[in-house]
């Protein structure tokens, strides 16, 4: 599914990802867990290609193939937009307002005409309902005047939509009350069908309504432990002393 | 994915509908220059009444006297002498399309008249070349006392209200360009609608220049008597020539006592062309004056619609949208004069410059003794593309009222990293992300055009953002 080969990432010369390198299996559902700067959202910018995070030369001696593949196609070069066209979906730590671009609007042109308007309309009301998204809000320009779990919701709510394989839900509890964060679970977990799911996330509260298949941890731009959901219990204890 | 863009590029080519010319076929053309005669010869052709005649030539002696701006962007490379200042592309107009000359015919085929027409028309003038030579008015506007024409039909048919009312807002003096445009004058739209009168559906007009050094001088008066209502489009598109054209028209619109008119422009002149327009309003009691300006095309444009209100609660508002792509400077604004109590007018500007092209907000706001309890609000927001482009402001406030509120915003952006990374993310690629947030930058002027304009102006401002990316 998404194999990211010796990642070393960097912004304005430092160093920021130290060689990551992982398998990510198809259907399966990650937690990537971690203190503050620990590396978890430039590995979800560096994946969807943000260009401020420059991809290095790795300095393994026992591989300089340092790629990121999306199902079998190797991403590493690709444009953010080949990236979504390619499968994957950022769901954003603190996603932006934009002033005049509406939502079905900026929903059809990620389309690209591959789905009706009108299909899409239905699907965004559907999915809005559910997710108990205000219909004025819908109709808004994208997140203007939204609070910070209407935007959460937001993301989630998009992602439904443009229906890609590879999902990055970058703290998509952080900023939510408990009532949205069950919705937005329940809502991930009802439409996860075969997809993938990569959670990051500082808190183990979402985890029990998703319940990972492993838990990541990072320190220092390093995956230093994977393990089961318990590790996440571990770290909900003990904190991350153990790891750094 | 490249098939898809090779495709996308091709639709464009297609939707390109201002790049071409159609061969001129004029059957009477004046020389190149400006005399005395060539005025004479002008009012003569037409048939016109002496006092017209006068006019003109008055106005000539004017022209001839002023001098040219003293602000704004340079334009001495207009030459005068190079231009023709008539031309009358058929003997008679038609008011049946397929009346209409094959040429004139696929020139506005390509603009999309008839298909306008059919949505939502409630009648079409158009305008090509100097004289108006399309035309249908709905019947029922008729029925009603609305009078909808070219400005020469309006001379011959209702002069009484003609020579009431034009050059008295805009006399031949206020500036060298009006005054050109009285000397010259032709075609252009009257409007008339009587008291209490409510036009549902926007009177439209489509003006076109296809003649080379050809200036193009429509004169535009509109009559909205005491509580009527009426909305008129104006949108310009022009094939692509080398050398340089003039367009300089005048409008003059009297709003009377709670009435209210709507004008909406949407400019696209190709960017030889000097655009240079005078603008004006006079608001009565209660009345209400929208400007609803776009500025797309011209190499040169300078035009700041004014309202004068008069009457007291008198309501103006100027929201306008200039692009100015390379090689072009738009010097757009607008002109606030409150000279009553209780008025507000309201000025918001967007303006979006790319590819080394520059953008200025000119504003004049005029509170006069007396003008109490008025309200003022100025919003200029100027979007910036790269480095190489620019945009200024230059906001003039002139209050001799105490007992006033004024509020004045202005911010000045780049199109945001973060931003476009998110549109990015979301499968839009660069050009359509740039594009997305240029759109969204206008939104707040480009709801209130009707629907199919604003499509027309989105798709003209997505391929100007298309050209910037290879």
């Amino acid at each position: 599914m998404l194999k990211i080969n010796n990642l070393i990432v960097s912004i304005d010369g430092k160093t920021i990802l130290n060689d990551i390198n992982f398998i990510f299996e198809k259907g399966k559902t990650y937690a990537i867990m971690g203190p503050n700067g620990s590396g978890k959202s430039t590995l979800a910018y560096s994946l969807m290609g943000h260009p401020a995070y420059k991809i290095s030369n790795s300095k393994s001696q026992i591989s300089n193939d340092n790629t990121i593949v999306l199902n079998g196609e190797d991403i590493t070069a690709m444009e953010p937009h080949a990236r979504a066209q390619a499968g994957m979906f950022l769901s954003f730590q603190t996603p932006l307002a934009l002033s005049g671009v509406k939502v079905y609007q900026l929903l059809q042109l990620a389309m690209h005409g591959k789905k009706d308007p009108l299909k899409i309309r239905n699907e965004a009301k559907a999915y809005a309902k559910e997710l108990g998204i205000s219909e004025e809000l819908l109709n808004r320009p994208l997140n203007e005047g939204a609070s910070g779990g209407e935007r959460k919701k937001m993301e989630v709510l998009q992602a439904a939509v443009l229906g890609k394989s590879l999902l990055i839900f970058d703290e998509v509890d952080t900023g939510v009350d408990v009532d949205a964060l069950k919705s937005i679970s329940k809502f991930l977990i009802k439409y996860k069908k075969d997809k993938t799911y990569i959670v990051i996330t500082h808190y183990n509260r979402i985890l029990h309504y998703l319940k990972p298949d492993h838990v990541l941890v990072m320190v220092e731009g390093k995956i230093v432990k994977v393990g089961g959901p318990e590790l996440a219990k571990t770290i909900e204890d003990e904190g991350y002393e153990a790891f750094t | 994915m490249k098939v898809t863009r090779d495709k996308q590029k091709e639709d464009l080519n297609f939707d390109y509908k201002y790049g071409f010319s159609m061969p001129e076929k004029s059957f009477y053309k004046a020389k190149k220059g400006l005399r005395e005669d060539v005025v004479r010869m002008i009012s003569k052709i037409k048939k016109e009444p002496d006092w017209m005649l006068e006019f003109r030539l008055k106005a000539y002696k004017i022209f001839l006297e002023k001098n040219m701006p003293k602000f704004g962007p340079s334009l001495e490379n207009i030459d005068f002498d190079n231009i023709y200042y008539y031309l009358k592309p058929t003997e008679n107009q038609a008011d049946a399309w397929e009346d209409l000359p094959a040429e004139i015919k696929e020139t506005y085929d390509r603009i999309g008249v008839p298909e306008a027409e059919k949505k939502f028309l409630a009648g079409v003038s158009a305008q090509y070349e100097s004289e108006v030579v399309y035309e249908s008015v709905n019947k029922e506007l008729a029925k009603e006392g609305v009078i909808f024409c070219d400005m020469d039909t309006a001379l011959r048919e209702h002069e009484d209200i003609v020579k009431e009312y034009f050059g008295t807002l805009i006399p031949a003096h206020d500036n060298k360009f009006a005054a050109l445009n009285s000397a010259v004058w032709s075609g252009g739209s009257f409007v008339y609608v009587p008291k209490g009168v409510k036009v549902k559906l926007p009177l439209q007009a489509y003006f076109r220049i296809n003649a080379e050094r050809f200036g193009q001088f429509e004169r535009t008066l509109i009559i909205a008597e005491e509580g009527s209502d009426v909305h008129y489009v104006e949108g310009c598109t022009a094939p692509i020539y080398t050398s340089e054209s003039l367009h300089a028209a005048v409008v003059e619109i009297f709003v009377k006592k709670d009435a209210h008119v709507r004008y909406t422009t949407v400019q696209n002149w190709s960017t030889n062309i000097y655009n240079l327009v005078t603008k004006r309003t006079h608001c009565g009691e209660n009345g209400f004056m929208e400007w609803i300006d776009c500025n797309i095309g011209s190499g040169i444009t300078m035009k700041y619609p004014s309202v004068y209100l008069h009457g007291e609660g008198a309501r103006g508002e100027v929201l306008s949208i200039a692009f100015a792509g390379k090689g072009q400077i738009q010097d757009a604004g607008a002109k606030m004069m409150h000279f009553a109590p209780n008025t507000s007018s309201r000025i918001v500007s967007k303006s979006i410059s790319k590819d080394g092209g520059r953008t200025s907000y000119r504003g004049l706001v005029q509170v006069s003794p007396g003008a109490k309890n008025s309200t003022v609000f100025v919003s200029c927001d100027a979007l910036i593309l790269d480095e190489e482009s620019r945009s200024d402001t230059y906001p003039t406030m002139k209050i001799k009222e105490n007992d006033v509120e004024i509020q004045h915003e202005a911010t000045v952006e780049k199109l945001g990293d973060e931003k476009l990374f998110y549109l990015r993310s979301r499968g839009l690629n660069r050009a359509d992300a740039e594009s997305a947030l240029v759109l969204g930058f206008m939104e707040p002027v480009t709801k209130k055009i009707p629907l199919e304009y604003s499509i027309e102006l989105n798709r003209l401002i997505k391929l100007e953002m298309e050209g910037s990316v290879g």
